[in-house]
This record gives structure tokens, C-alpha cells and sequence, in this order.
């Protein structure tokens, strides 16, 4: 518990964890309502979108959706990199060093990082709802629309949203651990998340068994997910998998990035 | 013992870092460990602190395996330079590493105090200078009243008065029973400090002593004239130059003798090699 308490400490004060929330909450407000909107009156280019798949994206009652949707690809990014910050920088900084030697079993020190990452991504997913809830109602009530607040069914789009979260958590956590640094971590990172699931994806129309893989790998994971419960309209998000299928890869996805880098941490020379 | 190792070894490939080092550290003394930068000290406290695992060998620390939080715990160290937070307040990473060893709010306060830092507690460690980083660093391993302090190069890159400061604390610390390791290649900080002294050169520890022992026994210098007539008369003096050595004994007994046998004393003095000149010697011919 103390090494919980620690890491949350030093994350809550960190301007990083801060500053990469705010991006996220930026992005998803920019693309889920503030483009939607001006889309909505008076843009000329709506691509596929109909006037009425606009006006449901950005019903209070959707909000569920329009959380999810953006994780899979941009969102999961950002937390990736979050985690591999957070855990890349400690070696840089002979933070590692200080917290192995303070006294908690490696396996414990881990612990309370990965703990005190889960709980921002329990805040991050939190203050995307309340800032889309929010969004949603002010663009429902300048329209003069009706709306209704999401049903129970947003826990199901909120529960998807923390495990896409969580598992791009811990491929940021595996990656900070595997580079020992910050740099090559974030930058692996994005580069799988943002670039190299896409080419695959691209191959994948040529080559039928890699079209197969890309379904299943993180991102593809993430998006199948995100579209199982409704949070269509993004880039990365998939209809392929159902949501069940979808779910067990994250959290498979995200039991291995822990384990392995746990394993890792637990049995390397801290030089 | 509150430290001990038998042959301890680390290996990276063909080359041994830390070759069958053997050494012991007593309670409630400050214990020097000297060599020169690469000697291997680094690592031997990485291994004594479960941060590498040796290749071959046994470790003890307070009667636990290296690592072992059960010791962890009742340790305290600052390794290779204080690794912080840089965007956190100097009170805020206390307040994060006393969480790590489940330690109080009002312990973080004493142990800002103990090495005078209240006032820039509140202050970005990042802002710190190199001494007050140090500080922070001798403030974290206290926290938990630790039964071993194991500090590695604290004065590296201090100026001479943080150098001295730091030599301060550890002696004030020293002074309240500490049991302290205190890794450095600077003689003059072993000598004025440590109880006694390892000394590590090319990862082997070529002497385990007080620095006194190591210094061996004093000589007493005699400039006489003649001289022939002195070395006669000095029984078991050496001839080196134009001056005697001999076992230092009581210098006012040879002078009466001397003056007795009409021999001209110009100068008595003793004259002790310096433990830099014993460690030139050892790291050496190691």
C-alpha cells in the first residue's frame, strides 16, 4: 500500500501526467463535439456522416460511446505514453534506484506502480465522461434538442474505455521497463500504435493471414472493443471481433506487458 | 558483523568487476571503503543492496541476503549520487520515499532538519545545487533511523565547503553510533573520518584494516653529524642519505645520547607514511 501511495503522490504532481490528460480531454472534445457541431451547421464536407449519425454522435446519451471511440488509437496512445514516461524516466533520473533500496520487494515496487497508473487511468477515463457529459449537454441544449442522460449501459462503454486504457498502460509500462528510458519507449510506442498497425492493416487487403492478424493485435484489439459497444466513426475502431472475443485479447494483451514486465524488473541488474 | 562477504564476484562477460571480495563491517563504526574511480566499489554496494546479483559468492547485511526488504529497511544509502524527482519538492520526495518505507510525516521534518535543508524544502529539487541534492539524498537514507548508513561518493562534485559539511555530518552522525559505509577515492576524507578502512583496486581488496595499521609503525628521522658515529651509537638505525631512520622510540633519550657522545642533532622528527602513500603502494601493485 505504501508503494502505492508514493507513486500516486509523485504521478498527482507530476505536470506530465497533467499536461497529457488535458491533451486527451482537448481531443476528444475538439473531435467528438466542436468539429461535429460546426459540421453540423454549415459544413461543407461531411464525408460519411449523415445529419442524423452527427446529431446522435453528440446526444448525452451516447456519451458512452463517444468516450471509448477515441481510445483505441489516439487516446491508447497518449496513455502509452503516460506509462512509459512514468516508468522510462525513473532510470534516467535514479528514481529506481532510491525506491528498490528503500525497502518493498521489487515485485511490490512494480505493484504500486502499476496501481497508482491504474487509478489515473480510472481518473482519465472519469474526466473524459464528465467533460463529454458535459459537452453533450451544452451542444443538446444550444440545439434545442431532446435529450436523456446515458442509461446503465454506459458502464459497459466505460468498462471497455478502461480496459482499452489499462492495456495500452501496460505496453507503455513494458515498453519504459524493456528501453530503460523514456525516449525509445514513447517513440516504439507511437510508432506501434499510430503507424505500424496501420501499415499492417494496409498489407493486411493484400495478404489475407495478416488481415487476420491485425484484428487481434493491440490496437486492432482495442478498436474491436470500442466498436462492440457502439463507438463507431473513429479512426482504429472495428467492427470485426465481437466484444467478448475483443475483450479477452486486451486483457490477455495486458496480463503479458504486466507479467513480462514485472519478470523483467524482478530478475535484471539495476546498474 | 553487521556486513560481511565471502568471495564476493560479479563478472560481465570475461572481466570480473568485483573479483572473491571478502570484507566485514563491525556496528558502530565508520567504515572507509577506498579505491580508486573503477576499482569496483559501486558495484560491490549495488550487490550489498540487492541492486545487481553477483555472479559467485555470499553476502550478508544485518544478517539477511542482499535485498531482502527485512534489511532494506533497516538501511539507509545514497548511491552513486541522489536519484530524485526532479519536478517534486525536496519535502515532497522525502514525503514519497518515507511512504516507500512505511516512516511518518514528522520523521521526513526531523530528517530535513538533521541535514539542515528545511528551509529549501519546499524548493523543486531540480533547483537544488549539487550540495543540497546531496543532503536530500543523506535526508532520504535516514528516514526509518536505519542501523547501517551506506553512502557511495557522498562529496563527489561538492565543493570544498559541502565537502566539508558533508564530512561534518558523517562524523556527527558517526559520533550518535552510526554504523556507517562510506565508499570514496579521497584518502584524506577516509583518513580523517574512518575507523578503518577496505582498500579496492581492479575489483580485489588488497587490505582490510584501521588506517593506523595500514599506515604501519612510525619512524623516527634523525639528522646527525656524523652520522657514522650516530648509526653507531642508535642501535638498529638505518642509514638512508644523509639521515637515520629508526623505530620510533623515545626521541628525547637518543638526543641525550647523541649530545653525551659529542654528535651534532640538527633534526628529529618522526615520520609516518600518509595513507595516500600506502594506497599508491597497494592499488599498485594490485
Amino acid at each position: 500500500m505504501g508503494s502505492v501511495k508514493a507513486e500516486l503522490l509523485r504521478l498527482w504532481k507530476w505536470p506530465a501526467t497533467w499536461v497529457l490528460i488535458g491533451v486527451w480531454l482537448v481531443m476528444t472534445l475538439t473531435f467528438g463535439y466542436v468539429f461535429n457541431h460546426l459540421a453540423l451547421n454549415g459544413g461543407t464536407n461531411r464525408a460519411d456522416l449523415s445529419q442524423q449519425q452527427l446529431i446522435s454522435s453528440m446526444q448525452p446519451e451516447n456519451v458512452g460511446a463517444a468516450v471509448v471511440r477515441g481510445l483505441p488509437m489516439f487516446g491508447g496512445a497518449i496513455v502509452l505514453v503516460l506509462a512509459a514516461l512514468a516508468v522510462g524516466s525513473g532510470y534516467g533520473w535514479g528514481t529506481w534506484k532510491t525506491t528498490l533500496t528503500a525497502g518493498p520487494r521489487r515485485v511490490s515496487a512494480m505493484a504500486g506502480t502499476l496501481g497508482a497508473l491504474g487509478i489515473i487511468v480510472l481518473v482519465l477515463v472519469g474526466l473524459t465522461f464528465v467533460v463529454d457529459l458535459g459537452a453533450a449537454i451544452t451542444v443538446a441544449s444550444l440545439e434545442g434538442w431532446d435529450w436523456s442522460l446515458p442509461g446503465l449501459g454506459v458502464f459497459k462503454a466505460l468498462g471497455a474505455a478502461v480496459l482499452i486504457a489499462a492495456m495500452w498502460t501496460g505496453f507503455g509500462v513494458f515498453l519504459g521497463v524493456v528501453t530503460r528510458g523514456p525516449a525509445l519507449a514513447v517513440g516504439l510506442g507511437l510508432m506501434w500504435a499510430i503507424v505500424t498497425e496501420n501499415l499492417l492493416r494496409g498489407v493486411g487487403s493484400l495478404l489475407g493471414p495478416v488481415e487476420s492478424l491485425t484484428k487481434v493485435l493491440p490496437g486492432g484489439s482495442a478498436g474491436n472493443l470500442a466498436g462492440a459497444v457502439g463507438g463507431a466513426g473513429a479512426p482504429g475502431v472495428l467492427t470485426d471481433l465481437s466484444g467478448t472475443t475483443a475483450a479477452l485479447f486486451l486483457v490477455g494483451y495486458a496480463v503479458v506487458f504486466v507479467g513480462a514486465a514485472t519478470l523483467l524488473k524482478v530478475r535484471r541488474d539495476l546498474v | 558483523m553487521i556486513v560481511t562477504t565471502e568471495k564476493l564476484t560479479k563478472r560481465y562477460g570475461d572481466r570480473a568487476v568485483v573479483d572473491e571480495v571478502s570484507l566485514s563491517v563491525r556496528r558502530g563504526e565508520v567504515y572507509g571503503f577506498l579505491g580508486p574511480n573503477g576499482a569496483g566499489k559501486t558495484t560491490t554496494i549495488r550487490m550489498l543492496l540487492g541492486l545487481v546479483k553477483p555472479t559467485s559468492g555470499t553476502a550478508s547485511v544485518l544478517g539477511e541476503a542482499p535485498g531482502a526488504p527485512k534489511a532494506l529497511l533497516r538501511v539507509g544509502s545514497l548511491i552513486e549520487g541522489p536519484g530524485f524527482y526532479p519536478y517534486l519538492s525536496g519535502r515532497d520526495n522525502l514525503r514519497v520515499h518515507a511512504h516507500r518505507r512505511g516512516v511518518g510525516r514528522t520523521q521526513v521534518e526531523a530528517a530535513l532538519e538533521q541535514v539542515d535543508l528545511v528551509a529549501a524544502a519546499g524548493e523543486k529539487f531540480r533547483r537544488y545545487s549539487l550540495g543540497m541534492k546531496q543532503r536530500l539524498g543523506v535526508a532520504a537514507a535516514l528516514l526509518g533511523r536505519p542501523e547501517l548508513l551506506v553512502l557511495d561518493e557522498p562529496t563527489n562534485g561538492l565543493d570544498p565547503a559541502g565537502m566539508a559539511d558533508m564530512r561534518d555530518l558523517v562524523r556527527a552522525l558517526a559520533a550518535q553510533g552510526q554504523t556507517v559505509l562510506l565508499s570514496s577515492h579521497l584518502l584524506g576524507e577516509v583518513e580523517e573520518i574512518c575507523d578503518r578502512v577496505g582498500v579496492i583496486a581492479q575489483g580485489r581488496l588488497v587490505a582490510e584494516s584501521t588506517v593506523e595499521q595500514l599506515r604501519g609503525d612510525s619512524v623516527l628521522l634523525i639528522r646527525a653529524d656524523p652520522i657514522e658515529k650516530a648509526q653507531v651509537l642508535i642501535e638498529g638505525s638505518t642509514v638512508h642519505g644523509d639521515v637515520l631512520h629508526v623505530r620510533e622510540t623515545d626521541a628525547g633519550a637518543l638526543v641525550r645520547v647523541l649530545v653525551a657522545a659529542d654528535v651534532d642533532v640538527r633534526e628529529v622528527r618522526p615520520l609516518r607514511r600518509t595513507l595516500e602513500e600506502v594506497f599508491f603502494e597497494m592499488t599498485g601493485a594490485a
